[in-house]
């Protein structure tokens, strides 16, 4: 009976407005609000609440058999109950079928776990918390900031209690292995661990659209079948990806909402395939084999590496800084200066400054608020300049 | 490959800016893809590398026949050419000295018959000066003569002081005309545009049979102030090439902790210097041991040197005036930063210079350059704060500087003058009867 395991990830983050050097000491916002506004209410318009109607629409049709999973950053929900509480209100009517799963990251999507295992855990909490107070849910499945893994990761995701893992079925750490069972992590004792199904992952989230594709137009029939064709050799078919897909990178007219509104239909034309939710997967499935990572994989681009947040001048000179600052922040004993200083920590702003592949224009461009990488790097150096004089000034005030 | 009858105004060593080098680098990427190119000049000042690419001619040289009966005569040429009124001095300057030398190499060539009664040479001396215009028209008629006798397939001309050139060389040879547009007379004064030059411009780009626009940005100023139909015009960019060895030591001596922003240009409206010293200003109240260097002269110099003292910044700011080669490598060698403030800048190749050196720049969005060039820094010329919150950056954060180093020295090895050249190749190869090969 092989499982059919959805997790969507819906992140918005908390864009910079545009700051200038001679912003500096005159200006202690930082935040683009209007932005930042008018973008979670166009995604929600065109994505998160038709989208989440249709969920609905599908688990009541198959009465609860239709199951799925969502991890939604900190910041995202915090900018929804500010610029559109009704997509939170939606999330949360999802939350009450028992159909989904709420999966936890770090509260800021951040790059924490890189720079400090202690702001690592406390966003972890946060998060935690968070998920306990909006949908009434205790987490146990974990994934880290865009699927950013290492054995490292595992071990300290189990120390914080959770019982599954998300990572990216790279080739890289499978070989020849398939991605489409349970795996445990080589270093952990109890945490298992699922991976991604890139290929197809990607043919919904990627090539939905493509003209030039050779699958080109995905129907859920021809979907449906080659999942069918698993059969016998699969247990957790991993399908994982941004919520975003729907409606926002394939636009309604792609009939991406056709495709999602058919797909259990023809799933269960083979009565053998069900869905279900990570934590669902892997309890119910048995280790098949341990596997040992001890490099970094991530889910982004060709590399899977974390080469689109970190690795160039720019990117290692700001997550330096940023994470230079930790403790003179916590020190001011400041709510409102740890956060910000939190938001700063945020994977997005690093992945701004990313210079690879920026001739070429590609993806990265088109999530790109700045005309280049280095736009990016110069206008969150110079908010982190206010920021430190901000901070040390309230450490003044402290001594005082 | 095409034999090419090119008309330029500038080339090494007599040059005095970008022209000069882009019609040089140009022409060795041609040469080296096999195009055959007699390259003529207003004049040959002294001796001429005998390691050439290509055939130098010097207009001054050249020898007018005057039992040539289907031509004009210089007089009836002018009269036909005056689209505007000239008042000229010109007279035919007759040399009996070393011409003899350079009709036996013609001769040699057979680039003339040896006749030699009766002939005289038009004297140029391919300098900008106050008589350019009379120059210019007089390079043209022995422009025509020169196409009479060299045998070629395609007319080359690279801008305006070599436009009527061309269209006399068609009027002669029938070959079709191509005007390569290096900048206008748009960009290079703004509004005051001199009607003259205006006019020479738009007679040759609407007499050429294909236009080569050095960026997208020339083309559109082509199609919106000259009325030219898009499709006549091709884009081709320029690119760079390293000249010679490059220079380490430092022009201007500063101490460890001192940066210095470079300025490289005529000092004219073209070029924004003026928000450069603007910029500057704003920079050294934030960051006091920068020092600014100005390098180049121009009709804006003294302008600028008042307002300098007006904001009191002298002290960091340096006028060196119009520099010659290896100094400007010098400087370049020496300079943390180039900064390229155009108002309107067709290419750019001083910046992909810059690049070079492994200096960081920060470009106008107004220029062709920033068309091919990802990995530099980029401002509108009039947004003062902007600039001076971009120099500020690079100065005080190195990671950036050291980040748009090594990118943009990845980015420079794509922009080839072996691709520019390719484009040009094919431009002519459409303009040639397919025959001809």
């Amino acid at each position: 009976m092989p499982s059919i395991c959805f997790y969507f990830q819906v992140h918005q983050p908390k864009r910079l407005k545009r700051y200038t050097i001679f912003d500096i000491n005159k200006s202690h916002f930082y935040e683009a609000d209007d932005a930042n506004s008018s973008i979670m209410r166009k995604v929600a318009y065109k994505c998160y609440l038709p989208t989440n109607q249709l969920m609905l629409e599908l688990i009541k049709k198959h009465h609860g058999k239709f199951r799925i999973s969502y991890s939604i950053s900190g910041v995202a929900i915090d900018q929804m109950k500010k610029y559109s509480p009704e997509t939170l209100e939606s999330f949360k009517r999802l939350a009450e079928t028992g159909c989904v799963e709420f999966i936890c990251e770090t509260y800021y999507h951040s790059l924490a776990f890189l720079y400090s295992k202690d702001e690592f855990k406390l966003q972890v909490e946060k998060q935690r918390q968070l998920i306990r107070d909006e949908f009434g849910q205790e987490p146990t499945t974990f994934r880290n900031t865009e699927l950013i893994y290492n054995n490292e990761v595992a071990k300290a995701a189990e120390e914080l209690g959770f019982d599954t893992i998300l990572a990216e079925g790279a080739d890289k750490i499978l070989g020849w292995r398939s991605s489409n069972f349970v795996y445990q992590p080589v270093n952990c004792d109890h945490i298992k661990l699922l991976l991604k199904n890139y290929q197809l992952s990607d043919d919904i989230a990627f090539r939905f659209s493509n003209r030039g594709w050779a699958g080109y137009p995905l129907t859920a029939c021809k979907f449906a079948r080659w999942v069918h064709d698993l059969d016998g050799n699969a247990e957790a078919i991993n399908f994982f990806m941004d919520y975003e897909t729907f409606g926002e990178h394939q636009w309604e007219d792609t009939g991406i909402f056709k495709f999602l509104y058919a797909l259990p239909d023809y799933i269960f034309k083979n009565p053998q395939f069900e869905f279900n939710t990570p934590s669902e997967v892997a309890k119910k499935y048995p280790v098949r084999d341990r596997l040992d990572v001890p490099y970094f994989v991530s889910w982004a681009d060709t590399e899977r590496d974390l080469t689109a947040w970190k690795g160039n001048f720019l990117q290692d000179d700001a997550l330096e800084a940023i994470f230079k600052l930790r403790d003179s922040v916590y020190r001011t004993n400041d709510e409102s200066l740890i956060d910000t200083w939190r938001a700063l920590t945020t994977s997005d702003h690093f992945y701004y400054m990313c210079t690879k592949w920026f001739a070429d224009g590609d993806v990265h461009k088109y999530f790109n608020p700045y005309e280049s990488p280095y736009e990016a790097y110069i206008n969150y150096q110079n908010v982190l300049k206010d920021f430190s004089q901000t901070v040390e000034k309230a450490l003044e005030v402290q001594l005082v | 490959m095409t034999k090419v009858l090119m008309y330029g105004w500038e080339f090494p060593p007599y040059i005095s800016g970008g022209l000069g080098i882009a019609c040089h680098d140009l022409t060795k990427a041609l040469s080296e893809i096999g195009t055959k190119i007699t390259f003529v000049l207003p004049t040959l000042q002294g001796k001429t590398d005998t390691n050439l690419h290509l055939e130098l001619l010097s207009s001054s040289d050249h020898v007018i026949e005057e039992t040539q009966q289907k031509t004009l005569s210089y007089e009836e040429f002018k009269e036909r050419m005056d689209i505007i009124g000239i008042e000229s001095t010109l007279r035919p300057y007759f040399t009996e000295k070393s011409y003899q030398e350079f009709i036996e190499r013609l001769i040699n060539k057979g680039a003339i018959l040896e006749d030699h009664q009766n002939f005289y040479k038009l004297s140029l001396t391919g300098q900008y000066g106050p008589d350019l215009i009379s120059e210019v028209f007089r390079y043209a008629y022995v422009a025509g003569k020169i196409a009479a006798k060299v045998e070629h397939e395609v007319i080359h001309t690279h801008d305006w002081l070599t436009f009527l050139a061309g269209v006399e060389a068609k009027r002669i040879s029938g070959k079709p005309l191509i005007c390569h547009v290096h900048a206008l007379e748009t960009d290079r004064s703004g509004i005051n545009v001199n009607q003259q030059i205006y006019e020479i411009e738009k007679m040759g780009l609407h007499e050429a049979d294909k236009i080569i626009a050095v960026s997208f940005l020339t083309k559109n100023n082509i199609v919106n102030y000259y009325g030219i139909d898009p499709n006549k015009i091709e884009v081709v960019h320029n690119a760079v090439s390293k000249h010679k060895s490059t220079q380490r030591t430092e022009y201007i001596k500063k101490t460890p902790d001192e940066k210095l922003v470079l300025f490289l240009g005529r000092i004219t409206f073209q070029k924004g210097p003026d928000y450069f010293i603007e910029a500057a200003a704003k920079v050294l109240k934030e960051f006091p041991k920068a020092r600014f260097v100005v390098a180049g002269s121009g009709d804006m110099m003294h302008r600028l040197i008042e307002r300098t003292a007006e904001l009191k910044i002298g002290r960091n700011i340096h006028f060196t005036g119009f520099l010659k080669r290896p100094e400007v490598e010098e400087l370049f060698a020496s300079s943390d930063l180039y900064v390229m403030s155009s108002v309107s800048e067709p290419f750019g190749i001083s910046c992909l210079e810059a690049i070079l050196f492994d200096v960081p720049v920060i470009i106008s969005k107004q220029s062709g350059v920033s068309e091919v060039l990802s990995n530099a820094l980029k401002v509108d010329f009039w947004d003062v704060d902007e600039l001076a919150n971009k120099i500020l950056n690079v100065l005080t954060h190195p990671a950036l500087s050291k980040e748009l180093q090594a990118q943009s020295s990845e980015e420079l090895k794509h922009i080839q003058w072996e691709k520019s050249a390719t484009k040009v190749e094919d431009i002519y190869k459409k303009l040639v009867p397919a025959h001809s090969y």
